[in-house]
């Protein structure tokens, strides 16, 4: 199995720096431009949620980023420190009394673009994405 | 160096903004609202964004799309996309905002439609 594993501090800057990583990442694995560009989106979606809606900016808690490859399967999980929040509990940005709402689609494209995302609350508290997506 | 360059340009009293780069969280974003605010300050609220050069676009881009488009409603204004690339019409697609946009493909005909 490939690892690899960064920490990154809750600022938006944050967000290309682990693009970046995924990107260097998902090419190592031999991902296709497709595949690429989805790991691009997931990953700039989990961490700019772990950031702003996690962490809130709280540059003394950082995002916990892990990639993997195993067989054909990229796995990344994305981890903050913040007080968690209920996945169940985000409005639908396609419903149409949300359509005109500035934010809230994040979470739409992460479960768009890759094959499996599940949410976690792990020890230690926070919240944890786990994201796989088939090469 | 910012991830996004826009320029604009006047066609009658339409306000063609051209983007190129990246509107993504942060810089990118934040680039796309000052522009937009500048517009509708100097009293112009015919807009036309074309997306031509945006080769990505996130979920804070397409918000601040969104944000774009009921600021300019409520001056009384239209905003209108030209040039969407596979990609932005995908997620476009994906947030049902293709129901809400009104897409070009054709400057020529995105300008008639002011009219």
């Amino acid at each position: 199995m490939n690892t690899q594993e960064i920490k990154l501090p809750s600022r938006i800057e944050s967000v290309d720096a682990a693009a970046e990583a995924a990107d260097e990442f998902a090419k190592k694995c031999g991902c296709g431009d497709e595949c690429v560009y989805a790991l691009d989106l997931a990953i700039r979606e989990s961490v700019a949620n772990a950031v702003k809606h996690g962490n809130k900016f709280d540059e003394n808690k950082d995002v916990e980023i892990r990639f993997s490859e195993s067989g054909d399967v990229i796995e990344i999980c994305v981890r903050d420190f913040g007080s968690g929040f209920s996945v169940a509990d985000v409005p639908d940005p396609t419903d149409p009394e949300n359509l005109l709402k500035s934010n809230g689609r994040g979470i739409l494209f992460m479960n768009s673009f890759m094959d499996e995302v599940k949410w976690e609350n792990p020890p230690g508290g926070g919240l944890q994405v786990k994201m796989r997506k088939k090469l | 160096m910012s991830d996004i360059t826009i320029t604009e340009r006047q066609a009658g009293d339409v306000t063609v903004l051209d983007l190129d780069g990246k509107v993504t969280i942060g810089e990118g974003s934040v680039a796309l609202r000052t522009a937009i605010r500048r517009v509708l300050g100097e009293g112009k609220n015919k807009i036309l964004l074309n997306l031509g050069g945006v080769g990505y676009i996130d979920s804070s881009g397409i918000g601040e799309l969104v944000s774009s488009f009921t600021a300019v409603n409520k001056e009384g204004g239209t905003l209108k996309l030209l040039n969407l690339t596979q990609k932005i019409q995908d997620l476009l697609a994906i947030t049902k905002l293709l129901t809400v946009f009104d897409v070009y493909e054709d400057e020529a005909a995105a300008l008639a439609s002011y009219n």
